[in-house]
């Protein structure tokens, strides 16, 4: 198999021509692969720059906020006391794909973040049906300059610590700013600031005309026990609720609120598919090298310094191991796809029954499908294998707070297979994840009061930073909120942010000035 | 197809923005982490930034999210000996050994956020709200420093002062304001003339003609004789003399070394001394240290001297301070220079020095020094230079404070009760 010995360097220092050359090998390679991406912008940046990058949660252009202060904050600190190495690699799910390659770096790890990021997560950003549906790569670094240069607007206008505030909220409902089911318009600059305009004035008239409903309401009606019913359905997406019917909001504030909530949208399928996208670009990495390996393009040096940091990235630590944080989605995602590869390459007769349509079939074909059709949750469902289960060796603990003991559930062996794969894809529901949180009521015709419902699973309840949550949806609703935390129909507990006792008259009072009535 | 760009030309403190945003909203929370730190840490370092620690509950950013109980199932990795049924009992710090995923992505269960600020930034927040007492008062009472400061335009002065550019710009204007009228009769008589002429010749109209060239002429004339530039033009620069602050200070260390002060002492003395000197030097461009040590008699030192050398002996305080009107009035010159002067003792004295003492201070010293501090190290109770000195401060309190130090702990509040801005 091993071709004449002829790598393109020896060394480890990079030029940009040799970026240029192991690009092209790499790029020849991933088109053997059909790994099919976006143009790539490769960027060559200093570590500073990267802990600039890094602390803006990857986002090459941000709105300022004292948030991302303190990441850059923590991870400067951490950085230099050497307790973190800056992770060598971060991409930008846009059109062109933008990588970032840090100048610090070897030769060899330059070239494994190329085959990573610019070609693994890439492809995955281009082809996964989430990231097609979901986010918009051509015209995401235009909203991003839109909504820094909207953001710094307000501030200017209104001072920065409204701005603050606002923003402070936002961040809090962060996670509840996101459509699960239904598909977003795409955004793009142009169309952004034109409507962005239409929009505020549009906006404002529609929740006038919630609100003044109120004052012609027969009396009889309003005193009558015939609520209305608002909204029609309960609403998961609470800033978007909040940026269309909160009734003392400034046509500002919404758009601010659309911001966050958009930025929010844009990053769902990566937190929706951690694992395989980092699983899939560490494969890819992996085989690319090899490939190259195997055509004696890279030396047994590069393979050596490859090889180690390969290792270190994919290392998962047992549950007792005192480095142990969950599960590692490098080491899950590299080994499920690997483990694909061989069930189709080399099936035994358990694959053969666990995974008959895919046994024996043509793998690189399965596993381009697995990863366009697939998330972290059904994507475990459907391909984790007992063989993967038992290297592992993964177990359930069963954690009741009603017993005194822990309780050891299912393990890899036969009976728990079954068990253990549910478990696990469980584990990656974001919905189960993330408390299950909606708006269910809004008091129209009485004290304005929006009513949000907790459901419980398993009987998990709420942290305790929820009561700091609902002083932000406070903030953002301005008039009286409510949590009923429930548990199969029975509310167990509840929240109201201002406290029952002391719900301010005057609140009320302001309110309806407010609105001319 | 790849670009591959070079990057690292540009800007690299993109955060900056989000790091000062994240410094004033804990200022509070700061201020309170530097106060300690400055109490404890050593003199050598004080000089240069520091770590803060805040608690990390202060700083948090909350979301909804599950709290402790209910009834859950983890799976983790690389089980050991577990079969399915075992029991096992609960680890201390919930979370069922490790905890979910995403539970310690972040903060590694550190409870407290550290991180360090620059020199700039720590000294910022050490001097935060703290004032040099009458820094103003002083420098008007400086005479001979002025410096010439721009105040506008005026229409008199020295030729040497002309401003051009406005000159001719209000010549511009006075020129077309006194020909305005004149200018458009002319364009007037010069369009009428014009018509007449295309007219046919007859006596009437070479009258007429002959009329009104003779008044182009006379506007004509009229406009030339308005002059192109007239005094009343002339437009000055103006200076005035501003009195300038003597932007330099002396500091005075006044440290009683007798057998009484200990080693321990003598450090905290330092420290204080550290601390002033800091202070000071972010408030003048230059700032100068003189040492006077004193047992029974004063002397002059360098810093190691002052410091680390050992007398013994008995205690006349007042011996320092005559040293320090001495050098005052050979080196030090009020108008150039700001005199701030630092006593430490632990209150031994001669009685009968003490009541001399009060005299040189409020008759001498005080009212050339721009401030005076006295720090008593003293775990004992006080003699009698405190009270003489308590006196004085009931004189003279704008200009002399006086605190007691009682261990390393107590220097930097006693530093900011010295130092308090106070509202004039």
């Amino acid at each position: 198999m091993k071709k004449k010995y002829q790598p393109i360097s020896e060394g480890s220092e990079w030029t940009f021509e040799l970026i240029e050359q192991y690009d092209a090998e790499i790029r020849r390679v991933a088109e053997h692969y059909k790994l099919d991406t976006y143009p790539n912008q490769i960027e060559v940046i200093s570590s500073e720059q990267m802990m600039d990058a890094y602390s803006s949660i990857g986002m090459p252009i941000g709105y300022s906020h004292w948030s991302y202060g303190k990441q850059f904050i923590s991870v400067n600190q951490n950085y230099k006391r050497g307790v973190m190495g800056l992770a060598y690699e971060i991409v930008i799910n846009s059109d062109p794909c933008i990588a970032y390659l840090m100048e610090e770096n070897s030769m060899t790890m330059q070239a494994l973040v190329i085959a990573h990021a610019c070609y693994g997560h890439n492809s995955f950003f281009k082809n996964n049906y989430l990231f097609r549906t979901w986010t918009d790569a051509t015209s995401i670094i235009d909203y991003l300059v839109f909504a820094k240069k909207y953001i710094g607007d307000c501030e200017e206008r209104h001072g920065v610590a409204q701005v603050e505030k606002l923003l402070d909220s936002c961040h809090a409902l962060m996670n509840y700013g996101v459509d699960r089911y239904k598909r977003p318009y795409p955004i793009s600059v142009e169309l952004e600031k034109k409507r962005q305009k239409e929009r505020e004035e549009y906006q404002q008239t529609q929740v006038n005309a919630l609100w003044r409903t109120i004052p012609n309401e027969k009396p009889a009606r309003r005193a009558g026990d015939t609520k209305v019913q608002f909204p029609k359905e309960p609403q998961e997406n609470l800033l978007y609720f909040v940026e269309k019917n909160a009734p003392r909001l400034e046509p500002w504030q919404r758009e601010v609120i659309r911001i966050v909530r958009k930025t929010a949208q844009y990053f769902y399928p990566q937190r929706q598919t951690q694992v395989m996208n980092e699983g899939w670009a560490t494969f890819w990495h992996y085989t690319i090298l090899n490939h190259l390996y195997d055509e004696g393009k890279v030396s047994d040096g590069f393979m050596l310094e490859f090889l180690q940091s390969h290792t270190g990235v994919i290392f998962q630590p047992a549950f007792d191991h005192p480095g142990y944080s969950g599960i590692n989605p490098y080491a899950l995602g590299f080994s499920m796809f690997c483990d694909i590869r061989r069930i189709c390459e080399d099936p035994t007769d358990e694959d053969r029954e666990w995974f008959p349509d895919i046994a024996g079939s043509d793998w690189l074909e399965t596993l381009h499908f697995a990863m366009k059709n697939f998330k972290d949750e059904s994507f475990i469902l459907q391909y984790l294998s007992p063989r993967l289960m038992r290297e592992m060796r993964f177990f359930t603990v069963h954690d009741d707070d009603r017993k005194e003991m822990l309780e050891i559930g299912a393990i890899h062996d036969e009976q728990g297979y079954q068990q253990i794969r549910e478990g696990l894809a469980r584990q990656y529901n974001l919905s189960v994840n993330e408390p299950d949180i909606q708006v269910v009521q809004v008091d129209l015709h009485g004290d304005r009061s929006i009513t949000l419902r907790h459901k419980r699973q398993q009987r998990r309840p709420l942290g305790d930073t929820t009561e700091e949550v609902m002083r932000h949806m406070h903030r953002l609703w301005a008039f009286p909120v409510h949590l009923e935390s429930s548990y199969e129909g029975k509310v167990e507990k509840h929240y109201h942010c201002p406290p029952r006792a002391d719900v301010d008259p005057a609140l009320f009072g302001m309110g309806f000035n407010f609105l001319g009535v | 197809m790849s670009y591959i760009v070079d990057r690292r030309l540009n800007g690299k403190d993109k955060s900056s923005v989000n790091r000062q945003r994240f410094l004033d909203r804990y200022k509070k929370q700061i201020k309170e982490a530097v106060s300690d730190a400055a109490s404890q840490r050593s003199i050598t370092d004080l000089d240069s930034g520091e770590q803060v620690t805040i608690p990390q509950r202060n700083i948090s950013e909350p979301i909804f999210q599950h709290g402790e109980g209910g009834d859950r199932s983890i799976i983790h990795p690389g089980n050991k000996e577990f079969v399915t049924g075992d029991r096992v009992k609960r680890p201390d710090n919930g979370g069922g050994g490790g905890g979910a995923g995403d539970a310690s992505d972040n903060g590694e269960g550190s409870d407290d956020f550290m991180f360090s600020l620059s020199r700039e930034e720590y000294l910022d927040f050490l001097f935060d709200d703290l004032a040099l007492p009458n820094l103003i008062k002083q420098h008007l009472k400086g005479t001979d420093n002025f410096k010439y400061k721009h105040a506008g335009i005026v229409s008199q002065g020295n030729p040497s002062k002309i401003n051009i550019v406005r000159s001719m710009r209000s010549s511009l204007s006075r020129r077309l304001a006194m020909g305005g009228s004149s200018r458009a009769r002319l364009r007037e008589a010069k369009q009428e003339l014009e018509l007449l002429l295309d007219k046919e010749a007859s006596v009437e109209r070479n009258q007429a003609v002959a009329l009104l060239e003779e008044e182009i002429q006379t506007l004509t004339d009229k406009l030339a004789r308005i002059p192109y530039l007239d005094t009343y033009d002339l437009r000055y620069n103006h200076h005035v003399k501003d009195p300038v602050p003597s932007a330099q200070a002396v500091m005075f260390c006044l440290m009683d070394v007798s057998g009484s002060m200990t080693q321990q002492m003598k450090e905290i003395a330092k420290r204080f001394y550290m601390l002033l000197y800091l202070f000071l030097e972010r408030s003048y461009e230059k700032t100068e240290i003189v040492f006077i040590r004193h047992h029974t008699a004063a002397k002059e030192v360098d810093e190691e001297e002052f410091f680390y050398s050992r007398e013994t002996g008995g205690t006349v305080v007042s011996s320092a301070l005559k040293l320090m009107n001495e050098i005052i009035e050979e080196r030090y010159p009020l108008d150039q220079w700001n005199i701030y002067g630092a006593q430490a003792s632990d209150g031994d004295n001669w009685n009968d020095d003490s009541p001399l003492c009060k005299k040189l201070l409020t008759e001498k010293l005080l009212p050339m020094s721009q401030y005076f501090t006295y720090v008593e190290i003293t775990p004992r109770t006080h003699q009698s230079l405190w009270d003489q000195y308590q006196l004085v401060e009931q004189e003279c309190g704008d200009c002399f404070a006086m605190q007691e130090i009682k261990d390393i702990s107590d220097i930097y509040p006693v530093f900011r009760e010295l130092f308090k801005r106070r509202s004039e």
